[in-house]
């Protein structure tokens, strides 16, 4: 395991920073490039409608976003699981499991909770 | 994660007593945990913004009559903000770039057009704003608006915060130079700034383009 | 005050002369007390010319044992506080029958058992907790400091701030009235429009962000700051469960963050989050108060069953049995206890279905911590028992906590939970599982490292006093709780119109009374310790023949931990060293790099609460300048680059020396 006493002796030039992922031009460009498609696909569904189905078009743009995070992530985070042996990497697990916990079940739990309330109640309107 | 265990220090007697303490310690330069540790707090910053989404998720749809997303959102714009953010995120990129070949002046550049890419991105917000304040469109109109304006509001409060990290560290790299100090200070507002942009992705999919679509 | 009301209201705020209670005898008799008790403490320190000490050693100190005694200093003091409101709720609910109406009015009842859940989980529960992994955790992972020692002494004086503003409410203004949780729509704008949830929510929010930074840093520490050969699994047992602990603080806090900056947003910026009309939905709040405060008592009980893992392999004699099962034990506690948060709200109405899932993994939850009881009883089993105090509070937490334990599966069935939620049996339940864990815990744990922190022990007769005050006192004040909640009492009720009831209020009130006697033990208790040190005194700095790193060092430890990093071959790695052979190295030094004092903790923290106080009051003026200068502080502080310093190699030889001088006078 690493320890305070052996690695990091202040970073010389070259010495890899974050345990082993350099930033590269090459790299920032193709997160550049991918970020931008990935944006420019979504905006368009929605904008033209071209998908038709409105239920489509909601699971497409998530997905895109997904894909366009683990972009982020790797090019312009350089997520690795080498970083910090392994720490980054297993925080960011924990992150996303505890934002999906948060997310879903709050999403659930609130659901549930406003469907028995009585009497049926539109949220859309005023009260 | 686990490695085996060390035995270190000079010369290692021949008995069977192993060594238990280190004898030859370099002393190191220190804040060798400052990254990990700074990821970490954008750990729990992720969470905050995780809770303001729920937030948006279940008050999204209560519009209380009052206007609603297809209402508001200029998608043309928000596109336009997006690429102000996304430029910024690749021009930080160049400075690190630069930071690491120790070209202080070019980074330093990089840096000021980082600056002025987020500021256009919170001016461009700003007035987004104020035009949905200006028809009606008031935080306090519904829970829709309350948790869309204190989503987007805390996103943007965090670019805010970032710019103003931005200016000093720029300053102090001009003040001491490219030392060890400001290089992990770099780096850590280099995370911070690449999560704003993680975030504004969950932003401008979630509240702008679904809101449009509900 | 002044003739222009809109003068008084620019410069002041809502704050008037009707702030202050001049009308309450019980608060003005407690501003007395206070008062003449401050004075007395202040001249004390002026006359003894101890500010200077105070400020260079201790204020500005970022020695994490400095910074871990204060914050249990801060926890002790608060939990006379506390106690005090006890007192006050066990007295008026024993006499308030019969057409009395005891001697509280519902507006200074209300506020008393709000006071009394939010110092005791925030200022009492918390410090102590974060103390002990403070002190401890550096010392047992052959570390000299945190990972980030100036942000340390800012988590520190943060928490202080809060404290200070739940403090204030007391004589300035009010407290909130909602319970410790202040649930809108209570505590929105339109029930609750005086200053009493604004400061809770000013405090709490201040308190956090110092309990979050605290996470993230002892997180790194462990992480990234353990001696080399100790892998994670062979760290000791308190160090694992202050690494969930920390983990658990990370991930659960952000939400107490964002929930009370909405409501906050409610009260000041009439949004409508939590409101009953304009889209609002209050239940949201519940939800996302409870996804912060499940994971927050398991915050509070994992350093207590590190404490108990420590302390029974120590005075057992034993390697704890079963110190993998301990770890993954622990682990899975860290991770379900994000799966358990609706048990709180079982009628709240989210149905069958949802209660139902709740439900199972509630009931999962309790089979890891009783994998680990499991764990402490084999290692007793064939040990050498030694019956030291720390050992007695185990003894009591394992019988306590079990009986805690069990009640708490049987309100994890929703249907059971149906008739006693918010009845006393809850009030029973949790404060049997904080008092018998937590509460225990914490006194094994500060009976069980007071010598290594101060150089002498406790003085065992008043420590058993103290305990069996409290181990006899809380079933006396508790276990009628449970009865009365079987039979239908509900919680932070003021008056009772059943006569039968209050046989069994008067026998929690003399519970109370014994567990007054047991604070007043533990404090004679430290002043008969100081008076009799030298009789007391540890000598060696292992006074246990403990097993863990810190029990390597002299007591008190020098400033520096380790004249040399340890090297780690074994688990209980102290252990292996006595047995292997081990010896004192008795030359050698070399300088050791050290962090520097700073004042910007104290600094940020008091313009914080006065940003706080500002902020409840309405003083926009004085908000707007604190937190510009909050600003402008934190970026001034990030202008100093000379934070640290070289301890100077002779000093090291004249410490390890008086140190070797002491050993062999003993030997």
């Amino acid at each position: 395991m690493s320890t305070e006493a052996h690695v990091n002796h202040g970073s010389h030039a070259g010495h890899d920073r974050d345990g082993g992922v350099h930033a590269t031009l090459g790299g920032y460009l193709i997160g550049f490039g991918l970020s931008a498609v990935l944006t420019a696909i979504p905006f368009w569904l929605v904008m033209s409608g071209v998908l038709g189905n409105k239920e489509a078009t909601v699971v497409a743009v998530m997905a895109f976003a997904a894909v366009q995070i683990v972009v982020h992530m790797i090019f312009f985070l350089h997520m690795s699981p080498r970083s910090e042996d392994g720490w980054t990497m297993m925080a960011l697990i924990f992150t996303l499991v505890m934002v999906l916990i948060t997310l879903a079940g709050s999403l659930w739990v609130m659901y549930h909770l406003n469907t028995n309330m009585m009497p049926s109640h539109d949220m859309s309107r005023l009260p | 994660m686990d490695a085996p265990a060390k035995t270190t220090g000079a010369g290692q007697a021949a008995s069977a007593t192993p060594v238990f303490y280190l004898e030859d310690e370099h002393a190191h330069a220190g804040g060798g945990s400052t990254m990990l540790g700074f990821w970490i707090y954008l750990m729990s910053d992720c969470l905050i913004f995780a809770c303001l989404f729920a937030t948006y998720g279940v008050l999204g749809g209560s519009y209380a009559a009052g206007p609603a997303p297809k209402d508001l959102f200029d998608l043309p714009l928000v596109a336009v903000n997006t690429s102000m953010l996304l430029f910024s995120s690749i021009t930080y990129g160049f400075a690190v770039l630069a930071m690491d070949k120790n070209r202080v002046g070019q980074m330093q550049a990089w840096l000021a057009i980082t600056a002025l890419f987020g500021a256009a991105f919170i001016g461009i917000e700003l007035t987004e704003f104020a035009h949905m304040i200006h028809e009606g469109a008031t935080p306090q109109r519904s829970a829709f608006l309350s948790s869309f304006f204190t989503l987007v509001g805390t996103h943007g409060l965090h670019v805010t915060f970032g710019l103003i990290w931005l200016g000093t560290l720029m300053f102090q790299v001009w003040q001491h130079g490219l030392i060890e100090a400001n290089k992990r200070r770099l780096m850590c507002l280099s995370m911070f700034w690449h999560f704003l942009d993680v975030v504004w992705i969950g932003v401008f999919t979630f509240v702008y383009l679904m809101g449009v679509l509900r | 005050m002044l003739d222009n009301p809109g003068l008084q209201k620019a410069i002041f705020g809502r704050l008037t002369l009707e702030s202050f209670p001049f009308h309450e005898p019980i608060l003005v008799a407690t501003f007395v007390g206070v008062a003449l008790g401050g004075a007395a403490v202040v001249g004390a320190i002026t006359y003894y010319r101890l500010w200077g000490y105070l400020w260079r050693e201790w204020f500005t100190s970022v020695d994490h044992k400095r910074i871990g005694v204060m914050y249990i200093i801060l926890g002790l003091i608060m939990l006379l506080r506390g106690f005090a409101d006890a007192l006050m709720m066990r007295l008026q609910q024993a006499i308030a029958f019969n057409g009395s109406e005891g001697y509280l009015p519902a507006h200074h009842y209300d506020q008393i058992f709000t006071a009394h859940g939010v110092i005791m989980i925030f200022f009492v529960a918390m410090p102590l907790v974060t103390g002990l992994m403070n002190y401890v955790v550096p010392l047992q992972i052959g570390a000299r400091d945190v990972a980030f020692p100036f942000l340390n002494n800012f988590s520190f004086w943060m928490t202080v701030s809060g404290a200070m503003l739940v403090m204030m409410s007391l004589f300035v203004g009010e407290f909130a009235r909602t319970g410790w949780l202040a649930y809108p729509p209570l505590s929105n704008i339109g029930y609750s429009p005086d200053v009493g949830v604004d400061y809770y929510i000013w405090a709490l929010q201040i308190a956090g962000v110092g309990t979050l930074l605290s996470g993230v840093n002892l997180i790194a520490t462990i992480v990234k700051m353990r001696a080399p050969g100790m892998t994670m699994m062979k760290m000791p047992v308190f160090t694992w469960t202050a690494l969930c602990t920390n983990v658990l603080i990370v991930a659960a806090f952000p939400v107490l963050t964002a929930v009370l900056a909405l409501l906050g947003l409610d009260r000041y910026a009439g949004t409508n989050f939590f409101t009953n009309d304009f889209g609002g939905n209050p239940m949201m709040y519940v939800n996302l108060i409870w996804i912060w405060g499940h994971p927050e008592v398991y915050i509070l009980i994992l350093p207590a069953f590190g404490v108990f893992s420590e302390v029974t392999s120590t005075f057992s004699g034993k390697r704890l049995f079963g110190y993998t099962s301990m770890v993954y034990a622990t682990v899975v506690i860290t991770i379900l206890s994000y799966l358990v948060w609706l048990h709180h709200f079982f009628t709240m109405g989210s149905g069958a279905s949802v209660n139902s899932f709740f439900g199972i993994t509630t009931m999962i939850i309790s089979i890891p911590t009783g994998a680990k009881m499991f764990n402490w009883l084999f290692t007793m089993y064939r040990g050498r028992i030694r019956y030291e105090l720390p050992m007695m509070w185990t003894i009591a937490f394992m019988l306590t906590f079990v009986i805690g334990g069990m009640t708490g599966v049987l309100l994890a069935v929703p249907p059971a939970d149906f008739v006693l939620h918010n009845s006393l049996f809850l009030i029973a339940h949790f404060h049997n599982v904080i008092i018998g864990g937590v509460v225990f815990g914490m006194f094994a744990g500060i009976a069980y490292w007071f010598p290594k922190v101060t150089g002498f022990k406790l003085d065992p007769f008043w420590g058993k006093m103290s305990f069996w005050f409290w181990v006899s006192g809380f079933y006396l004040a508790f276990m009628p709780l449970y009865v009365l909640g079987l039979m239908g009492v509900t919680r932070r009720l003021r008056v009772f119109d059943d006569p039968s009831l209050q046989i069994w209020f008067v026998i929690a009130a003399i519970g109370a009374v014994l567990i007054l006697f047991g604070i007043l033990s533990f404090l004679v208790q430290i002043f008969v310790s100081i008076r009799n040190r030298e009789a007391l005194r540890d000598l060696t700095g292992d006074p246990w023949n403990g097993r863990t790193l810190e029990w390597s060092t002299s007591s008190p430890p020098p400033p520096y931990n380790f004249a040399f990093t340890p090297v780690v071959h074994d688990n209980d790695a102290w252990w292996d060293m006595k047995q292997r052979g081990y010896a004192r190295p008795l030359g050698g030094y070399k300088p050791i790099h050290m962090p520097r004092n700073t004042s910007a903790g104290i600094i940020l923290a008091g313009i914080s609460g006065v940003l706080g106080f500002a902020l409840i009051w309405y003083i926009w003026w004085l908000a707007a300048v604190s937190f510009v200068a909050l600003l402008a502080t934190a970026i001034g502080h990030t202008f100093n680059y000379n934070r640290d310093f070289n301890i100077p190699v002779d000093e090291v030889i004249r410490t390890e020396g008086a140190r070797t001088k002491l050993l062999s006078g003993q030997a």
